[in-house]
Parts: C-alpha cells; structure tokens; sequence
C-alpha cells in the first residue's frame, strides 16, 4: 500500500495553564488519503480545533506543545523548520476556520488578501495576483468578481465572508484542506449553499479535505470516513456508511441517538449532534480508565480502571470500548 | 468624504477663534494693571498712560478684541513692544529651527517608537519587552531639559562627536543641520517615544489576539508582515491618534529644548517675550501653536481613512 497523504501518529497538543495541563489533543492518529474526504466529529471542546491546528502549527508554544508526528507527503511537519513550514501552510495545506465574521483582515481588501497567498507562495505579480483572485471569486460564486475584489470584509456578508476564505484556502491549488466547522457560524440556508459550494469544489479541485464538523447531516453528505472524538481522544473511526449503520462505541451511538437513519433527509438543525447526558471531563486530569466511563451507560469497573485500546471491531471499523463487540452494542 | 472635510475646515474656525479670544485675554488675566507691568518698576505715571493708550486700553474690550483679531484675519499680528518690529517678521526669523526640531523629531520618534512597540508586543513578557516598557517609564519621568543636558555633557563635552549648542539652517547643508538638531531631538522626543511606544505595544497586544491574525499565519505570511502588515495597519488609528495629541507635548517641550541648546528658534522668543512682558510676541506665537496643532489634529482625522476602510466620511 502506497503512504498516505497525511499520517498522523500518536499527536500530543498539550496546554500548560496556571492551574495544571490541559490534554487538549491526547495521542491521536489517523491518515487522509490523497483526494479523500475524512471528518472529525466530536463535542464543544473534545479538541477538535487544536487537531487542526496543530497540523499546521499554529498553535501558540508556549503555552501550548505539540508532540508525536504528522507526515505529510512522507515529511514530519513537526521537524520542519518554521520557515519551511510557512512554504506549506496557505499553499500545500490550507485552512477554513469556524468563524468567517472575523477571520478576514477588516483594513485589507479582497485582492490583496486572497493575492497574497499567491503572491508568497507562486510569485505572482500584485496585478496578476488580482487578476487570479477575481477567477478564485468566480470560482467561488461570488457574483460581481471585479467590483467585489476591490472591497473590504465588512461590505461582504457571513456567507460571502465564507466564500472568500475558501478562495484564498484554494488558490494555491492545496493537496490538504483543513476545514474547521465552515458552515457553523452561518445561516441555515448560507450553510447548504456553502456545503454544496465545497462539495462542488472538492470534485473540481480534487484536495483532500479534512472535515470538521458538529453537523452529522454534513457528516452523511460529504465525508467518506469518520472520526470520532472524545475529550482529546479517538474513540471510534470507520467508513460513513458504518458509522451510521452500525456505530460501535456507546459515544458515536449517544451522538447518533435521534439522528434519522442515512438516506432519509440529512440536512438542516435536527440532525445536529445529540445531547448526551453529563459533561466532558477535565481535561487536565490524567485519566486512567476509559475517558467516556462517567457518562456511559454500559460502564463497569473494568472500564473505570482500564483504559480500552482502539480494536478493530470490523475490517476497517475501530473502536476503543471493551465491550463494543465484533456486531454492534444492542441499544 | 470632499463634504466631511470642508465641514470638518469650517468646524475649525469657531475653534479658532476661542483660542483667539483666550489669546487676547492673556494679558488682561495676567494678575496687575498690564500697562504698569509693561512699563516696569521705574516707570511715570505719564509711562503708564501711554503705553495703555498704544495698546488700546482705554476703549472697551469687547471692540478691542474685534479690532485686533480683524487685523489677525489680515495677517498682521501687531507690533512687539520691545523691538517695534511686526510680530510676523520676528516669527518668521525664529521660525525655521523650530520647525526644523519639531519634524526631526517626529520622524525620529515614530520611527523609532512604532518598531519598539510592535516588537515588545510581540515578544511579550519577555526581557525584549519588559526593556522597552522600562526605558518607557524613564522616558515619562525624566524632564526634558536632564536628559538634554546630559545627552549634551556626554556627546558634545566629553566625547565631542556633536556640537554643544546653536542650530545651523537647513540651507547651509543637511549634515550640519543634523549635528546641531540630532540631540535636541533626542532629548524633546523622549516623552514622545514612550508615549507612542507604549500605545503601540497596547494595540498590537489586543490585534495580535484577533482571528485574522491566525488567519495570516496559516496563510504562510512571515512574521514581519504579520506585525507590520496584517497587526500593525489594524492598530493604526489609535496610534496616529497619540501621535497628533502628542505634539502638544512636542510644541511645550520645544521652549524648554530650545533653551537647553540655545536654539533661536520660537521656544526662545517665546520665553523672552515672556521674561520682557512683550505681550504681542506672546499672543502670535501662542496663536500660531495653537494653529498648528488644530490642524494636525484636522489631517490626521483625515487621515484614519486611510488605515480603516471601515471609517467612512
Ligand atoms: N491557546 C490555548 N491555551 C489553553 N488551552 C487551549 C488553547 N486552545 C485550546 N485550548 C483548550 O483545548 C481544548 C479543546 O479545544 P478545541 O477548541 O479544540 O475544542 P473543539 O472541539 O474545537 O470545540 P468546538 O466544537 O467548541 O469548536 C479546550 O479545553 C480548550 O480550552
Ligand atoms: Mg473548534
């Protein structure tokens, strides 16, 4: 088997806050295959955000520290040089973030920042950078290209605000696009338009995408495989279709609880994640049994004491819960 | 925007013609008879009288005050009691070397302060940081004319790479203009630069926080034109807000400069017309400061457009 785009192994992102580490991000690993589509999905705080950011180091050290390795292209990013990494970031892995109102610089306008991506990173002229942003605007489906370009974030609505971060994420042509919550911020009827947008796109453009999301109705619509997160851990990853068929930790199930079975309609609020009872633990204390174990309903003091390893429940299909069987857990 | 700004010219004027009024009435708030303090110990009460009839005292003050700022409109500020020589032409003599400083120091302290704030800012928290705040705190508390003279006993007496005092004009070579100016320069723009330094580092902090600042960096931009560019454009209006109000401090720590290097320049008309009671010089220069300043103010008004789209006139 060839290597894969990106390898993620054992990622640490630790904080070091005054009172005492935070395990945002506790030894993940997973990969992204050329051109595929992988989400994230996960409870507020289970360290989502800090997975993506880490793999393009952004992440603030101190107070934050990042260990194990993430090999993109057979290159571990975290050996790299800063100055090689800013050669990476914007141009071979760009990233969206979950808030388009601000994500934008209010006194720089649409050219120059979509520009500059491409003036960094292929050398363009300002003029031909321009020239290349009002096709990135079309592309987009921003209408009016050539007037807008030359206007400042706050003439541009949230989903208009959207639009552009993605230009400028794939005006380098990426292989890797880190999508952090795209359409969270937005309208209901703004986020199917911007979905459609990056599933249009994902076709033409052919980046893998890295999807991070809350929305399992997303989940359902565009991703190929899924992630599971649990407070800094992955607990369960499988194909789409089996995740939703038969999820095998009792979290991916709580998660799944009220959600309409795949292939009725998966679009719209109600297939948000599903409220499961208790909350996500510290995470600065050290865990020692299985980090879902306060919440679970099937939980024993095996699982308090004993942190399950993630199994292969079935080909492909991993889940850490002791008690996740080859077949899925009876609800 | 072409309407703001004539309406921001026109709002000007009332202003301006407060601080005439105030201006006038200097000499009428300054304690005692002005004539008899004009006139000095020594003087006749036949002295007193005329000099209270050249300067008009004797008619109401009202009328007096429409007569004088009628002649300002004119351009014409007066006579100085000492010289006899018209107020503008003594202005006009003094005024190049204080122009000269002021600039000097502008350019000096900003581009000086602006790159120590974004760098403290940056490297917050550290020794780089916790220098440039201290060397803020010393720039506040200590006068200008210390830190001239001691600027002037070290570089000028002891090592004698500058000269001690004087100014040479510009048209005399640019060189020498710089050797003369470059340590009351430095001496006037110490306030200045902790000033600007310290709201520069201030904004940056808080910018240095924003989501487009993440942005940036993922997009590969390098660490100068995350400061300089993305960070420093957003904290621009604060920062060339400090820099017009602080040229009041420039305009006040310019008389003290120029007595400290014996620069003829206004500062030091200005102190002697005071020590001579030589009101009319008082009035033009104190006119022509307060001129200055409400229209530095007015450009940089002006001017936040051209750092934030988002101001509009
Ligand atoms: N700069 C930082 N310093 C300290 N702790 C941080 C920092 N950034 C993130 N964290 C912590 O990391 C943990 C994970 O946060 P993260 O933003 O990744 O969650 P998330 O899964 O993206 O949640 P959401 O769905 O709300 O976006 C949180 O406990 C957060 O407080
Ligand atoms: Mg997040």
């Amino acid at each position: 088997m060839s290597e894969p785009l990106l390898q993620v192994e054992q990622l640490q992102t630790h904080f070091w806050t005054p009172d005492g580490i935070n395990r945002a991000v506790d030894g993940i690993s997973f990969h992204v295959g050329a051109g595929e589509t992988v989400a994230i999905v996960g409870e507020s705080g289970c360290g989502k955000s800090v997975t993506a950011m880490s793999m393009l180091r952004l992440i603030p050290e101190p107070p934050g520290k990042i260990a194990g390795s993430i090999k993109f292209q057979g290159k571990d990013l975290l050996k790299l040089s800063e100055k090689e990494m800013r050669a990476i970031r914007g141009n071979e892995i760009s990233m969206i973030f979950q808030e388009p109102m601000t994500s934008l610089n209010p006194v720089l306008n649409v050219a120059r920042q979509i520009g500059e991506t491409l003036r960094l990173h292929q050398g363009l002229s300002a003029r031909q950078a321009e020239d290349k942003a009002i096709e990135m605007l079309t592309l987009v489906g921003i209408p009016e290209p050539a007037r807008r370009v030359r206007e400042y974030p706050h003439q541009l609505s949230g989903g208009m605000r959207q639009r552009v971060m993605i230009a400028i994420a794939l005006a380098c042509n990426p292989k890797l696009l880190i999508a952090d919550e795209p359409t969270t911020a937005l309208d209901v009827t703004i986020q199917a338009q911007i979905l459609d947008l990056m599933r249009d796109l994902k076709h033409r453009v052919g980046a893998a995408i890295v999807l991070i999301t809350h929305d399992l109705g997303v989940v359902a619509e565009v991703a190929e495989r899924v992630i599971v997160m649990y407070a800094g851990k992955k607990v369960e990853e499988a194909q789409v279709g089996a995740l939703f068929r038969t999820p095998r930790h009792p979290y991916t199930q709580g998660l799944l609880g009220s959600v309409p079975k795949l292939g009725s309609s998966l679009t719209g609020t109600e297939t948000r994640l599903a409220e499961i009872p208790g909350l996500v633990p510290s995470l600065k204390r050290k865990i020692d049994g299985c980090v879902f174990a306060s919440r679970c309903a099937y939980a024993t003091d095996l699982c308090r004491k004993l942190a399950p390893a993630l199994e292969e429940k079935a080909p492909g299909h991993v889940a850490a819960c002791h008690y996740a069987m080859k077949e899925a857990i009876a609800a | 925007m072409f309407a703001y700004v004539v309406r921001r010219v026109l709002a000007t004027i009332p202003v301006m013609g407060l601080v005439a009024l105030f201006v006038f009435s200097l000499l009428y708030l300054a304690p005692g008879d002005p004539a008899a303090v004009i006139a000095g110990d020594q003087a006749t009460p036949q002295d007193v009288e005329r000099i209270r009839a050249s300067l008009g005292l004797d008619r109401p003050y009202l009328v007096r005050f429409g007569e004088w700022f009628f002649r300002i409109l004119q351009g014409d500020l007066g006579l100085s009691i000492f010289t006899n020589l018209p107020v503008t032409t003594m202005i006009a003599q003094r005024i190049e070397p204080t122009l000269s400083l002021m600039i000097l120091t502008l350019i000096l302290a900003i581009s000086i302060a602006v790159p120590m704030g974004v760098i403290a800012a940056w490297k917050q928290g550290t020794l780089i940081d916790r220098a440039v705040m201290g060397f803020a705190v010393l720039g506040f508390s200590v006068p200008v004319f210390v830190v001239g003279y001691v600027l002037a006993y070290i570089f000028a007496l002891e090592l004698d790479w500058l000269p001690v005092q004087g100014y040479t004009p510009f048209a005399r070579g640019f060189v020498p203009w710089l050797q003369n100016l470059i340590l009351p320069a430095i001496a006037l723009g110490g306030v200045y630069i902790a000033l600007i330094a310290r709201i520069t580092r201030a904004t940056m902090l808080e910018v240095l926080q924003q989501d487009y600042i993440r942005t940036a960096r993922a997009k590969g931009a390098n660490q100068s034109s995350i400061l300089f560019l993305h960070a420093l454009k957003n904290a621009a209006v604060p920062i060339v807000t400090v820099i017009g109000i602080g040229i009041a401090l420039l305009i006040g720590g310019a008389v003290v400069t120029e007595s400290v290097f014996a620069i003829p320049g206004l500062g030091r008309l200005t102190v002697d017309a005071i020590l001579r009671r030589d009101y009319p010089v008082i009035q033009g220069v104190v006119l022509l400061f307060s001129f200055v300043y409400v229209l530095v103010n007015l450009a940089i008004d002006l001017a936040y457009t051209l750092f934030d789209p988002r101001i509009r006139y």
